[in-house]
């Protein structure tokens, strides 16, 4: 699990995300929503240990993250990032390879146990049909797939999402979803995933961040977190949130802004 | 595109297997074919000595093998048996010798640059290390004394010195706190070097009766070699080499960006500082004694990648052995082709070279190196 306290990240020396106070335990799957710019990157950034930390602490299975080194954390925590770019000319198989480099040391190659995990990890995400395929030859999602299928070959305890979605068709949103929960009830993996689609948050995640400005501005379950008020305030954007027919969730619509309600009233009476 | 029988195995393992199989017997080849070209680089020259003579003294100066040559008699009767050994052991095998070992050095530092920076353009010379020693050896040509340390001459010891300072200045100047931008440092490395190249070429205009010294030096070539040379690069180079090739697989990882080497739990400065100092001192060890030999450095694991794909764990050691062959093969045109002049052996490399890849490029056309 994951805790994070008074912590503050950024870049150079600029703060992006300030004061966060967070904690996660085993088998539950946290979102991360907000408008672009609020901080969701940088806080998954500052918790894989790529972005510096400028104070407060934060603890992953226990242990201070400043006081581990990069391999040790890379076997707790696992992190699929939002525009991975991946070598061409490597393989799908020799990629999701990659994923065992923290259990190896400088002078192991990969054995008979580290092909098993990797190949059980492109069974989970459907990618064995094109495991001996070269990146360049694989599709936008089928990448994401394989950079999803690294991360599950870290075997981590921790696995952190940003976007994993974001170049997916609406099928394989909901296959990798459902793999990432059912991973997180069975394995009890903590997940934290960065979403914009604010309806995918609310079907998938236990419990939600609202992120806005670098800050916490609501957290909880939700039902709590995505109503149209909170939405108003954080997005700047009018919408309705209304229950979901088969699981009463919150499902947010949106509503087409002043401008286009004006264009389409007189585009109806120039017809009229 | 097409699939060969290994790609339909479904079992990752033997599908490991049988490419790691493939590849080592690729590797065996090359090392028997590396000792092959040897020997018969040795047949070459103006001294024209048959090649069942060649072998028979190469072997009887390798220890613990004790074959006495047996009948030299036939051809040249003018030579005696002790004119011969000095021919072939004295001046021929050294040249050879530091041939290979400086193609390879080149070979691999080459392959190490261009995975670090991940650019297909990068070569040994990228970061500064060719005007640096281009620099140092112009100066040392031109001071009026020479110093010598241990049995290194001014030349090459200026040119070391000059090349391995070049790149710590790069490195320097590119460095953000604790962090090292690719794009910095080679915007930086291509700065320094043009600043160092106008002062050597201010140098050679108004240097006068050295110029032709400076010229040849920066053309680079292997004649005058001795073993002492050899001795003193050769295992500088091997270290430097296995030291690399222990990095192959952190190498591999950072072919993904450095954010995701990071993630997957590589220290991205570390490697990166260690490759970056062990390449440069292969490249500047090699190219002390030689002058700037050009191509081989960014032709050579271009050849490897597009046979053998872009790992680094078989790029290392494919890359030292086809580079060893192919700069012995090309310093035994440049030696031979005009005889008794002698061509610069990078004129040779780039224009043998650069064929046979365009070749292989259009051959796989569409496929990606990186």
């Amino acid at each position: 699990m994951i805790e994070l306290q008074n912590v503050s990240l950024g870049y150079h020396s600029r703060a992006v995300v300030y004061d966060i106070n967070l904690k996660t335990s085993a088998g539950e799957m946290l979102g991360l929503v907000g408008p672009n710019g609020s901080g969701k990157s940088t806080l998954i950034k500052g918790i894989s240990g790529v972005v510096s930390l400028f104070s407060g602490t934060i603890l992953v299975d226990g242990r201070n993250t400043r006081a581990m080194k990069r391999e040790e954390l890379a076997r707790i925590v696992a992190t699929v990032p939002q525009n991975p770019l991946l070598p061409a000319a490597f393989t799908a198989f020799e990629v999701v390879l990659m994923g065992r480099t923290p259990h190896l040391g400088l002078l192991r190659y990969e054995g008979k146990k580290d092909f098993a995990i990797a190949w059980r990890a492109m069974e989970l995400t459907g990618t064995q049909s094109f495991a001996y395929r070269r990146i360049s030859e694989l599709s936008g999602g089928e990448q994401q797939r394989v950079v999803i299928a690294r991360a599950l070959a870290q075997e981590p305890k921790i696995l952190l999402l940003d976007e994993p979605t974001a170049h997916l068709d609406i099928s394989y949103q909901i296959e990798i979803l459902d793999l990432i929960k059912s991973l997180c009830l069975e394995r009890r993996l903590t997940v934290v995933i960065a979403v914009h689609d604010l309806n995918l948050a609310s079907q998938y995640c236990d419990r939600i961040v609202l992120l806005n400005g670098g800050r916490i501005r609501a957290e909880g379950s939700p039902a709590q977190v995505l109503t149209a008020e909170n939405i108003k305030q954080a997005y700047g954007a009018n919408v309705c949130v209304f229950p979901h027919p088969i699981n009463h969730l919150p499902v947010t619509f949106i509503t087409p802004g002043a401008k286009c309600k004006e264009s389409n009233h007189q585009f109806t009476t120039t017809r009229n | 595109m097409a699939h060969t029988a290994v790609e339909s195995l479904t079992q990752p393992a033997a599908y490991y297997a049988i490419r790691w199989q493939t590849r080592v017997y690729c590797a065996i080849g090359l090392a028997g074919l590396l000792i092959l070209v040897i020997l018969f680089a040795v047949t070459l020259g103006s001294v024209d000595i048959p090649f069942a003579t060649c072998v028979q003294i190469v072997l009887s100066r390798i220890p613990f093998v004790d074959i006495a040559p047996s009948s030299l008699s036939g051809f040249g009767a003018d030579l005696s048996r002790g004119t011969l050994e000095t021919i072939i052991w004295d001046i021929r095998m050294p040249r050879i010798l530091l041939a290979g070992v400086v193609g390879a050095a080149l070979s691999v530092a080459g392959a190490t640059y261009q995975g670090l920076f991940r650019n297909p353009l990068a070569d040994p010379y990228l970061l500064g290390v060719s005007s640096g020693a281009g620099l140092g050896a112009t100066v040392a040509i031109l001071i009026p004394f020479t110093a010598t340390w241990m049995v290194l001459g001014s030349v090459p010891l200026f040119a070391f010195v000059g090349a391995m300072g070049a790149v710590a200045v790069v490195y320097l100047l590119a460095r953000v706190g604790r962090t090292l931008p690719v794009t910095t440092l080679i915007l930086a490395g291509v700065a320094l070097g043009a600043f160092l190249s106008s002062i050597t070429s201010y140098l050679m205009t108004v240097c006068g009766e050295e110029l032709h010294g400076i010229v040849f030096w920066l053309l680079g070539g292997l004649s005058m070699t001795n073993w002492n040379e050899v001795l003193i690069v050769f295992p500088c180079v091997l270290a430097g080499i296995l030291v690399i090739w222990l990095h192959a697989r952190p190498l591999n990882v950072m072919q993904l960006d450095e954010e995701q080497a990071q993630q997957l739990g590589v220290n991205v400065e570390k490697v990166k500082l260690i490759l970056l100092g062990v390449a440069t001192l292969v490249t500047s060890s090699a190219i002390c004694f030689t002058g700037l030999i050009g191509f081989v450095g960014i032709i050579v694991p271009h050849i490897v990648r597009l046979i053998w794909g872009p790992d680094h764990r078989f790029l290392i050691p494919l890359s030292t052995l086809v580079g060893a062959i192919f700069l012995i093969l090309a310093d035994s045109l440049a030696r031979t082709v005009l005889s008794p002049t002698e061509i610069p052996v990078g004129i040779i490399t780039a224009f043998c070279g650069a064929p046979f890849f365009l070749y292989l490029l259009r051959r796989r056309k569409g496929l990606a190196l990186f």
